[in-house]
């Protein structure tokens, strides 16, 4: 059977759930964002630079990202998640800072930790690529010299289309086989620095979906901008 | 001029094209991507003839040589002080600098700062592995007992420190409060708790208005209706840009 | 952003009838409470206390009741303390500090008989509801107990049980119109002893000088359900006559804000 609507409605395989965005959403922290897509909702807060113990772990020549990734225990669907270590988590939370580190410039930090947090209340797919949006945000909130930021968002296929943005429902779709691939990019060059893929897909769709995926990376660079720009507004002159 | 695509003092945020072509030249927290000059963080986007840079809104503050900045004592050593400068390196104040008087050898240095004391210190040196040294040791520097102390945007300290002085003298003088500004955004409070609550909101309400034209004029304003009393603006107050004294 | 302030500085401005941030001794500041905020929860809520944000959620499971209490359903209470809210939380197993907040809430809550456990029995022996309330600070600028407890019993009143199918199974998807049974609904408030002055909705600084506090859950007709003390120092049986008091008039205020949703 052909895959002919989407499950939520939306009117065309490469359009994204609503999203909005707002930085600077948690006081205590350096930098802080709210990124929510459709049903996906996450915080990221940034701490840092900031001192790093154990000593140890210090690099001298840089700074180092440490990135952290907890889902509520009431945020998804069904069954409660259990607090405490997580293999799950721990993995999003690994590939999420490979997925912020490329485009961060920490050389005039030796020895200091950049501390990213990211919490999602609710989740309906997508919530790694939430979180990484997030915290792109919350890192340019923080004044973290980065050469971009970082858009993500899920491609994939759903029976026979490829599609972009994919909600629960399309994840759980039984009447055709399915991929799941998060993807984050840095907007500016297209260079990819998260890939990964549950399911099936074929190596033409694969292309596919990478090339549907970059134009909705623009989209969502835009929604991040206008965050940071929202809370920073333009200004007078330092003197009177 | 062809070229760019913002305008001066536009906010730009990381990846963001400032100009196209070769044209211009990328300077501090700005790069050249291909055909394309980029800010390379957030912050206010500044175009100086052909060159073109990125002054920051928010992040931490880097210590500089002579700069004064206020510290936290967390370590008590038999040579000195180690101080928390509110950035991620901490720094030393040496025997030497800590104070005039003179310590006898292998005295208890407790004496003179103890763990949680402020203090107004100036940045004598930083290392590149930002080994920081500082000195108590010059005008105006000193323990600071009493009052208060909050932490604001390092980058917002001209704006509350004014041109000359202005904007924090104004606050003084409508407080009566002695007020001392760390370059590493620590600010020290001093005077009737009333008046230490409304210099600490007018205070804050600068570092959040801080891009708003004519905000001295509104400050004053605001100033005049929370005391009642009017404000004389003193034109110019001669004073250090770095911390005021008294 | 203030710093440690010292207890000396802090006492002074209490002397004063000051709060370092211009509140009164017995000033809350502003409170709000907004139900359903995250849809995969049978009930959630969001508590804003001045600058300290939490978010609570209930989920509801099926599960076998404890053998001693065969025709009782279960509540538990958690507090995550996730280092994103306060540079002073650490990652890792729970501190201390979430562990005490958690079990002054679940107290306030549980022990108070908040819910009808009866009620929430299926089958006797065999199939009870399981509810379990989450509460995840998002900012703490302080007072996280009074917040918590807050957010706890909103999401509790938010909360609606998910269908169950004729085979038993739970059907998440969709909602039925059914409350939780709620008996009472206790509110914590959390009065400061720093001195000889007793304040309410500490911020950090304060809550730092503190030397003994004391949280009071009460009931809407002024009945004390639940009583925790903490602090390194002591408390007379003055200040517990005092404190209560104004936890009770404080009580009443933060009910108020609950909004019209069931009783």
């Amino acid at each position: 059977m052909s895959y002919t609507k989407r499950v939520d409605g939306r009117k065309s395989f490469t359009e994204l759930r609503p999203i909005t965005a707002k930085a600077g959403v948690i006081a205590r922290a350096d930098g802080s964002a709210y990124f929510k897509i459709g049903n996906t909702a996450a915080y990221a807060a940034v701490y840092g630079p900031r001192e790093l113990h154990p000593r140890n772990k210090q690099i001298p020549t840089r700074g180092l990202l440490r990135c952290d990734y907890v889902m509520m225990p009431f945020s998804g669907m069904g069954d409660r998640v259990r607090p405490g270590p997580n293999r799950r988590a721990k993995e999003i939370s690994m590939v999420t800072q490979k997925a912020l580190d490329p485009v961060l410039d920490l050389q005039d930090y030796p020895n200091a930790v950049v501390d990213v947090f990211i919490c999602l209340p609710e989740t309906d797919a997508g919530s790694r690529c939430a979180g990484i949006c997030a915290a792109s945000i919350a890192l340019a909130d923080a004044g973290v010299p980065m050469k971009d930021l970082i858009c993500a968002v899920s491609t994939g296929q759903v029976g026979d289309k490829v599609v972009v943005d994919l909600d629960y429902a399309e994840e759980a779709y039984s009447d055709g086989p399915v991929s799941d691939i998060p993807v984050a990019m840095i907007p500016s060059t297209g260079e990819l620095t998260l890939l990964q893929m549950d399911g099936e897909i074929s190596k033409k769709d694969l292309m596919e979906a990478l090339k549907l995926v970059k134009e909705s990376m623009n989209e969502i660079y835009e929604v991040q901008k206008n965050a940071l720009k929202e809370k920073y507004p333009a200004g007078g002159d330092d003197d009177e | 001029m062809s070229g760019l695509t913002i305008n001066d003092k536009d906010v730009v945020v990381p990846g963001e094209v400032l100009a196209e072509g070769m044209d211009y030249l990328p300077s501090h927290g700005t790069y050249r991507l291909d055909n394309t000059i980029r800010a390379g963080k957030l912050g206010l986007a500044r175009i100086d003839g052909k060159v073109i840079k990125i002054i920051p809104l928010s992040g931490v503050y880097s210590p500089r040589r002579n700069d004064v900045i206020i510290c936290k004592v967390f370590d008590v050593l038999m040579s000195g002080w180690r101080v928390n400068t509110f950035t991620p390196y901490s720094a030393m104040l040496s025997m030497k600098d800590g104070t005039n008087e003179f310590i006898m050898k292998g005295a208890n240095l407790t004496k003179y700062h103890k763990i949680g004391d402020y203090i107004m210190c100036k940045v004598v040196n930083v290392t590149s592995q930002r080994l920081i040294d500082v000195t108590m040791k010059g005008p105006g520097l000193r323990k600071l007992d009493n009052g208060r102390f909050i932490r604001v945007n390092s980058h917002k300290v001209p704006r509350i420190i004014g041109k000359q002085g202005s904007m924090v003298s104004m606050v003084k003088n409508a407080t009566g409060c002695r007020i001392l500004v760390g370059q590493n955004g620590v600010v020290w409070v001093s005077g009737e708790p009333e008046m230490e609550i409304l210099a600490i909101e007018t205070i804050k309400k600068v570092e959040k208005e801080s891009h708003v034209s004519g905000l001295t004029d509104a400050i004053k304003v605001f100033l005049e209706e929370k005391t009642g009393k009017k404000l004389e603006t003193k034109a110019e107050e001669k004073s250090e840009p770095e911390g005021e004294q008294q | 952003m203030m710093m440690s302030e010292s207890r000396k500085h802090i006492t002074e401005y209490l002397k004063k009838g000051l709060r370092l941030d211009g509140r009164k001794l017995d000033e809350f500041r502003e409170v709000s409470v907004e139900y359903g905020i995250s849809k995969n929860a049978e009930g959630s809520a969001r508590v804003k206390i001045g600058g300290t944000e939490v978010l609570a959620g209930v989920k509801l499971n099926i599960g076998t009741p404890y053998s001693d209490r065969p025709d009782e359903g279960t509540l538990m209470v958690g507090v995550e303390l996730y280092p994103l809210a306060s540079p002073e939380f650490e990652s890792g197993p729970p501190s201390i500090d979430s562990i005490e907040l958690a079990r002054v809430v679940d107290r306030g809550i549980r022990e108070a008989g908040a819910i009808d456990n009866k009620a929430l029995c299926i089958e006797k022996g065999e199939k009870i509801w399981i509810v379990s309330v989450d509460i995840c600070p998002i900012n703490d600028e302080g007072n996280l107990f009074d917040a918590a407890g807050l957010a706890a019993i909103a999401a509790i009143m938010d909360a609606k049980f998910p269908k169950v199918e004729k085979d038993g199974t739970v059907n998440y998807k969709e909602k039925t119109k059914n409350s939780l049974p709620i008996k009472k609904r206790p509110i914590p408030v959390t009065v400061w002893r720093i001195g000889n002055e007793l304040i309410v909705d500490p911020i950090n600084e304060e809550e730092k000088s503190a030397d003994a506090r004391l949280t009071i859950a009460s009931l809407s007709d002024g009945i004390i359900c639940a009583l925790q003390k903490g602090g390194d120092a002591t408390l007379t049986v003055e200040d517990v006559d005092k404190m209560t008091d104004l936890a009770l008039v404080k009580a009443k205020e933060l009910r108020s804000k609950l909004g019209g949703k069931a009783k």
